[in-house]
C-alpha cells in the first residue's frame, strides 16, 4: 500500500539515514588519517590521477571562461561607460564565485566520477574482500588516498583556472576589443583584497574538495557490487556532487561573505 | 623509475598550483603592498565622495602609495590616512586632493609637492587638501545660479 503521506515518511528516512550514512563514512575516513602506515605513494599516485591529469581540462576550460566573461562583460559595461573596469568585473566574479564553483563541477565529473568507478569496480569484483582478507583496511589502503588527493588538489586547481581565465580575459579585452592593457590589470589590482577575496576563494575551492573526495569516495564504497552498480555509483557521484557544490555554495558565501 | 617519473611530475604540478596562488595572492590581491611600508601621511577632508581604502595616492598620474584607513575625527570631518613610498622627498606645504579617474571611474588621491625647503615626516598632517568633486552639489548650484540671474 503506498499513499502520498508514508511516501513522503520513507523518502525522510532514506535522505535522513544516507546523510548518517555518508557522516558516518566521513568520520571513518577521518580517523583513519591518524593512522599509521602514511599511504604517501598512494597518495601521490592519487594527485597524479586526479590532479595532474585534470590539468589540461581545467587550464582550458579556464580560459575559454575568462574569454566568455571579458566579451560579455564589454558589451554590458560599454552601454554605461564604464569597459575601463573590465579587469574588476572579470576578476573578482571569478575568484570569489566562478573559479571555485567552475572547476569544482569540472572536476566532479572529470575526477569524481573516475574516482567512484574505480573504487565501485574493485567492490564489484570482490578486491575490497581480498585486502579485508588480508586484513588491510580497504578505506585506509584505497578511500583515504583519494579523499586526501582531492581535498589536496582542488585548491591547485581552482587557482590554476583563475589564472587561466584572467588571461583569457586578457586576450579579449585587451588584444581583441582593443582596451588599455594597464586599465585592465589596474582595475583587477584595485579590486581583488587579499583576506576576502583570495583566502575566501581558496577557502571555498577546499571544502569543495572535501565534498567531491567524500561523495565520490562513498558512492563507489558503497555500490551494488555489480555492473550496473557502478554505473549507478558514477552518476549519483556526478549528480549529487553538483547539487551539493552548487547549495554549499550559497551557504559559505551567505555565512562567511566570501 | 615509473614512481620517480610520477613523484616529479606531481610535484610541477603543485609547484604550478602553488605558483596560482602566489599569483593571486601577491600580484592581484596586493598582499606585498602591506609588507614594506612607507610612511604615513594624513589627510582631512570634508568630502570623500567614494574614496574608499586602498584607493591609489599619485603623483602626477604614478602611484607611490594607497589609503589605508578612513575614519570620522571628533570634528565630524573624514580623516584619510596615506602610505607613501618613504624614498619621496614632499615638501611640508604638500597638497591632498580626492579626484576620479573618468567620469565614472574610481577615486584616488593626488598629490601635489609645494616649494617649501621643510619636508614632511613619518606621520604629519597635509595642510593643503580639496575634497571630492560632488556633482549633485555643482548641478544644484548650477541649476539655482540660472534661476538668480532670471
Amino acid at each position: 500500500m503506498s499513499n502520498p503521506v508514508s511516501d513522503l515518511g520513507r523518502q525522510t528516512l532514506g535522505f535522513v539515514s544516507a546523510l548518517g550514512n555518508i557522516t558516518r563514512f566521513g568520520s571513518d575516513v577521518v580517523r583513519n588519517l591518524f593512522r599509521p602506515p602514511p599511504r604517501i605513494a598512494r597518495t601521490i599516485e592519487a594527485i597524479y590521477d586526479l590532479g595532474f591529469l585534470s590539468l589540461v581540462l581545467i587550464a582550458t576550460s579556464g580560459f575559454a571562461v575568462g574569454a566568455v566573461l571579458g566579451l560579455q562583460g564589454y558589451t554590458t559595461l560599454v552601454r554605461f561607460g564604464a569597459e575601463q573596469s573590465l579587469g574588476a568585473v572579470v576578476g573578482l566574479s571569478l575568484i570569489r564565485e566562478l573559479g571555485p564553483v567552475l572547476t569544482g563541477l569540472l572536476v566532479t565529473g572529470r575526477a569524481g566520477s573516475s574516482v567512484a568507478a574505480e573504487i565501485g569496480a574493485m567492490v564489484a569484483t570482490e578486491q575490497l574482500d581480498g585486502l579485508r582478507m588480508m586484513s588491510v583496511n580497504p578505506i585506509h589502503f584505497v578511500v583515504l588516498p583519494k579523499a586526501v588527493a582531492m581535498t589536496l588538489v582542488m585548491p591547485l586547481l581552482s587557482a590554476i583556472f583563475i589564472v587561466c581565465a584572467i588571461y583569457g580575459g586578457y586576450i579579449v579585452g585587451v588584444e581583441l576589443l582593443g582596451l588599455d592593457g594597464g586599465a585592465y590589470i589596474a582595475s583587477l589590482e584595485d579590486s581583488v583584497d587579499f583576506r576576502e577575496d583570495i583566502v575566501g576563494s581558496v577557502l571555498k575551492a577546499w571544502i569543495f574538495g572535501m565534498i567531491i573526495g567524500l561523495i565520490s569516495t562513498h558512492r563507489g564504497y558503497t555500490s551494488a557490487p555489480n555492473a550496473a552498480g557502478v554505473s549507478r555509483a558514477t552518476t549519483s557521484t556526478v549528480v549529487i556532487g553538483s547539487v551539493t557544490i552548487l547549495f554549499s555554495d550559497y551557504f559559505i558565501t551567505a555565512l562567511w561573505g566570501v | 623509475m615509473q614512481s620517480t617519473r610520477r613523484d616529479f611530475i606531481v610535484g610541477v604540478f603543485v609547484v604550478i598550483g602553488l605558483g596560482a596562488i602566489a599569483y593571486l595572492s601577491l600580484q592581484t590581491g596586493g598582499v606585498s603592498y602591506t609588507g614594506p611600508r612607507g610612511f604615513e601621511l594624513v589627510a582631512t577632508f570634508d568630502e570623500i565622495g567614494g574614496l574608499t581604502a586602498r584607493a591609489p595616492v599619485v603623483i602626477s598620474g604614478v602611484k607611490v602609495g594607497q589609503v589605508t584607513d578612513i575614519v570620522l575625527d571628533e570634528d565630524l570631518r573624514a580623516r584619510v590616512m596615506l602610505d607613501v613610498r618613504d624614498d619621496l622627498e614632499l615638501s611640508i606645504d604638500t597638497s591632498a586632493s580626492i579626484r576620479t579617474s573618468g567620469l565614472l571611474g574610481n577615486q584616488f588621491i593626488a598629490l601635489e609637492p609645494g616649494g617649501e625647503i621643510d619636508m614632511l615626516v613619518n606621520g604629519d598632517d597635509l595642510d593643503f587638501t580639496e575634497s571630492a568633486l560632488n556633482l549633485e552639489a555643482l548641478i544644484g548650484a548650477f541649476v539655482h545660479g540660472s534661476t538668480e540671474d532670471d
